[in-house]
């Protein structure tokens, strides 16, 4: 099918973009690029199942929140608090690049063991999931700003709208609109108190943020 | 069925209700208390339409998201816990009106009244589920709910400590019966009750572990003897008609739960048995002796507490040992006694802590040394407390004296058709039982005495008025109960003999037992004490207009003052020197008078849980130390966390697939 190398193709691009975000410092181009990486994965449910009204809704929506709506509201939080860069990352961007390739090895390792259906088995779906899964959560551990949590958070999402292109039919629409509705409620909050934490301590990052610990 | 739905309904909607009114106390106060006072009524109305439809009835819906059953089950067994419940709940409901109006700032009305529904409806839940999920999400609220109305006056140190304990104690104990429960729907392959008949065929090491699991669990709540270390701090620190709900009926749904897994598992070896009686007579020794140390009416009242819940178990552990060597009507005759206590318990423990917070409500202390001559002030009150006081004594004609003399009769016959070891063990708990017995009658004799009797000894108690009717009636009804159990015992051994025939299958004796003669024999010699004591009563009013009153003769000293008379401590001094071991006597501490001219002396008596200072502070004290080199690994950045939940779940995730 011409569609199933499309659809590789546009994994394997979101992989790249994975390592891309985890090897680069800069703020703004972290956010276009998960935002590219969204706007991306938006087209799947298209491609995967047609044009069914439940495929379209979601790819609409999906496209509107993470292609725009989020990014906007991202880009709008980083001028107000004016910061560009990630200064101190917990561990170097060389290596979480390193380590964003080795999880991402370590997936399709992973997901050559999985008893997959045969129609599944030469997909890029599942691996391509699980290591944005992985880079995903690899950004929430090795930053330390909370705009860069965000953008964790938003991979992580990508990751897991990638594995629920498996179940589409499975799954009820409302599931998905509710997963969409969490970040975009998620990343108002995180908006918030960004806004919060810089006003009290003059910097947004987080590890600063452990007098609560007791 | 429905009928007892519509009073969960009531009972769980008038808590939210509450909440929701919080802003105006008033309002709040109200819609708490009908829905408590409706919840109540409504549910003791659905006991008696269950009792009369006779058979056992279920009802379940399956909930799959969340992977449990709301499954209930109404039987014989979960009706017997059914019926008191409501009962106390209205008479607690009643009760608080006036109690708490008076003690309580505003504004914490809400708070109350919400989680007073709540622990009702969930002890209600607790009998009734059929599931054991559903069971501990039900027994869970019923500890939170109980611990937030422990700590209603939370601005004092002393309270919060209490509640502290009671939270940590009663989560102590849940532990066990997840392990429990997990462990049965394991054997069993699903938490439904009905599924665990499959216990019955398990290996008896697997039998005992369960056993052991359950009466550790259900023994922490139900204050069973080293585990009760919670109980005499909670029961003070609670208002008095959470004491009364708590003591009451709340610690016995700890009991219902032994009973329940009782009928789950196959016949438990004598040991089994023994080792229930043994910590059930130890536990009403140890009790008793510390409620006749204590000063504080309210612990008094609460180690009292251990000291019935200890006889009930020695009732349910000789039950087992006898059926278990083969003498099932001795196991019947406990069984039965054990069974008609936790009931009697309920009401009478009941009635005295709603009569001991109508003293303290009056005199605003806990301290028995400080009140005195409240009988005179507060008549309806002190008579009410009198004859709760003689109920727990086990007196006739009072229902404390059947339930108790079911178990002498059962020990009795144990030591009469059993020879050797085992008749000898009988007759030593007979030794012990009739101990216990009189130490009950030296520690309420006290409390009556010091508390009611004599001269105020304080300006409180001296301007004591009597309680409101709000107050007053809950406690007589209770009394009444009490004294209707005691005349007509016939009237409950129905209801109980069908529990003790759920528990004891098999034997078919239950029914017997209340038709024997002594038992009608006894109602009957029961009413004619109670005429007697009438009559003498009222020729002793006839005659009282010709005494005259007179100051109290002072030995010829010419200052008397109520300082000189008899004290809480002094009053129980000579039965604690003679009668108990060093360990149990509280501890004293003398300033002597010295010199010729001697300056103020003083003496301090302090009766302490030994097994709460001796045993559990250091236990938990020893794990502590241990524990700290736990802490490095709480970092206290979100980042580390994260990492501690992504290994955590790619660890779940590779042990769930890749054995696959």
């Amino acid at each position: 099918m011409d569609f199933q190398a499309i659809i590789n193709g546009i994994l394997l691009f979101v992989l790249l973009l994975n390592l891309f975000i985890l090897g680069t410092s800069r703020l703004g181009t972290c956010i276009k690029m998960v935002s590219l990486q969204g706007a991306l994965l938006a087209l799947l449910p298209v491609l995967m199942h047609g044009t069914p009204y439940h495929a379209l809704i979601l790819s609409a929506s999906a496209l509107l929140l993470k292609g725009a709506l989020i990014p906007w509201l991202l880009f709008r939080a980083i001028r107000e608090v004016r910061i560009r860069r990630e200064i101190t990352p917990r561990i170097g961007f060389i290596a979480t690049l390193l380590l964003g390739a080795l999880t991402t090895a370590a997936a399709f390792i992973f997901s050559g063991q999985l008893p997959l259906l045969p129609e599944h088995q030469h997909s890029l779906i599942i691996p391509g999931s699980l290591a944005t899964l992985c880079a995903g959560a690899l950004l929430l551990i090795t930053r330390s700003t909370a705009i860069t949590q965000v953008l964790g958070y938003l991979m992580f999402e990508n990751g897991i709208f990638i594995f629920g292109m498996l179940f589409i039919k499975a799954m009820p629409l409302m599931i998905e609109a509710g997963v969409l509705l969490d970040m975009l409620v998620a990343i108002f909050v995180m908006g918030i108190v960004m806004n919060h934490i810089n006003r009290e301590f003059s910097s947004i990052n987080t590890e600063q943020l452990s007098q609560l610990k007791e | 069925m429905d009928i007892l739905f519509v009073s969960l309904a009531l009972l769980v909607g008038g808590g939210f209700l509450s909440l929701a009114l919080g802003w105006s106390s008033k309002l709040s106060r109200l819609a708490g208390m009908w829905s408590g006072v409706a919840g109540g009524v409504v549910g003791l109305w659905a006991c008696i339409d269950l009792v009369r439809a006779g058979a056992s009835q279920t009802f379940a819906i399956p909930w799959p998201t969340a992977g449990i059953t709301i499954a209930l089950h109404v039987d014989t067994l979960a009706l017997f816990f059914l019926a008191p419940i409501f009962l106390l709940t209205l008479a607690c409901a009643v009760y608080a009106t006036s109690y708490l109006h008076a003690t309580t700032r505003g504004g914490q009305y809400a708070y109350h009244w919400f989680f007073f529904n709540l622990l009702a409806a969930s002890m209600a839940l607790v009998v009734i589920a059929a599931n054991g999920l559903f069971f501990l999400v039900a027994w869970e609220i019923m500890a939170l709910s109980s611990f937030f109305l422990v700590t209603y006056d939370y601005a004092n140190e002393e309270v919060r400590r209490a509640g502290w304990l009671y939270l940590i104690a009663t989560h102590c104990g849940t532990v066990f019966l997840f392990m429990f429960f997990l462990l049965c729907a394991g054997q069993c392959g699903s938490f439904d009750f009905v599924a665990f008949t499959a216990l019955k065929t398990l290996p008896q090491t697997m039998t005992m572990l369960l056993f052991g699991l359950a009466l550790i669990g259900f023994g922490t709540k139900a204050g069973l003897f080293p585990l009760h270390v919670w109980l005499p701090d909670a029961h003070p620190a609670a208002p008095s008609h959470v004491s009364a709900l708590m003591s009451g009926v709340m610690i016995k749904t700890g009991i219902y739960g032994i009973m329940r897994m009782l009928t789950w598992l196959a016949p438990l070896p004598a040991w089994g048995g023994a080792v229930i009686f043994t910590l059930g007579i130890i536990g009403a020794l140890f009790g008793i002796a510390m409620a006749a140390g204590q000063t504080d009416i309210k612990r008094s009242l609460a180690f009292s507490s251990v000291e019935n819940i200890g006889i009930i178990f020695l009732g349910i552990g000789v039950s087992l040992f006898a059926s278990a060597i083969g003498q099932p009507a001795i196991a019947v005759l406990a069984m039965t006694g054990a069974m008609l206590h936790i009931w009697n318990h309920a009401l009478f423990k009941g009635l005295l802590f709603l009569g001991a917070g109508s003293l303290i409500h009056a005199t605003t202390t806990r301290e028995l040394s400080l009140m005195g001559g409240l009988l005179r002030r507060m008549p309806i009150t002190g008579s009410l407390v009198i004859a709760g006081s003689l109920a727990i004594c086990a007196l006739p004609p009072l229902n404390g004296f059947v339930s108790e003399w079911f178990i002498y009769l059962g020990l009795l016959k144990m030591g009469q058709v059993s020879s050797g070891s085992i008749a000898l063990l009988a007759m030593l708990l007979v030794v012990f039982l009739a101990l216990v017995g009189g130490l009950v009658l030296i520690t309420f004799s006290r409390l009556v005495g010091i508390a009611l009797l004599g001269e105020p000894r304080c300006p409180e108690a001296a301007s004591a008025h009597e309680a409101h009717w709000t107050m007053l009636t809950p406690m007589a009804v209770l009394m009444a109960c009490c004294l209707l159990f005691g005349l007509y015992p016939a009237l409950v051994l129905r209801t109980v003999s069908r529990v003790v025939d759920l528990l004891l299958p098999g034997s078919h004796l239950a029914a017997a037992v209340g038709q024997g003669e002594p038992l009608s024999s006894m109602g009957r010699l029961a009413t004619l004490l109670l005429v007697c004591i009438t009559t003498l009563v009222m020729l002793r009013w006839q005659r009282a207009a010709k005494v005259r009153r007179m100051p109290t003769w002072g030995c010829g000293f010419p200052l008397v003052n109520t300082r000189m008379a008899y004290t809480a401590g002094g009053y129980a001094e000579l039965a604690q020197r003679s009668l108990l071991c060093v360990c149990l006597q509280p501890k004293v501490a003398i300033a002597p008078p010295v010199g010729l001219f001697p300056q103020a002396s003083r003496l301090t008596m302090a009766a302490h849980d030994l097994m709460f200072s001796r045993f559990f502070q250091p236990l938990f004290r020893h794990v502590a130390d241990r524990a700290i080199t736990c802490r490095g690994l709480q970092a206290g950045l979100l980042h580390i966390y994260i990492l501690y939940i992504f290994i955590a779940t790619a660890l779940l995730l590779g042990l769930v697939l890749l054995p696959l």
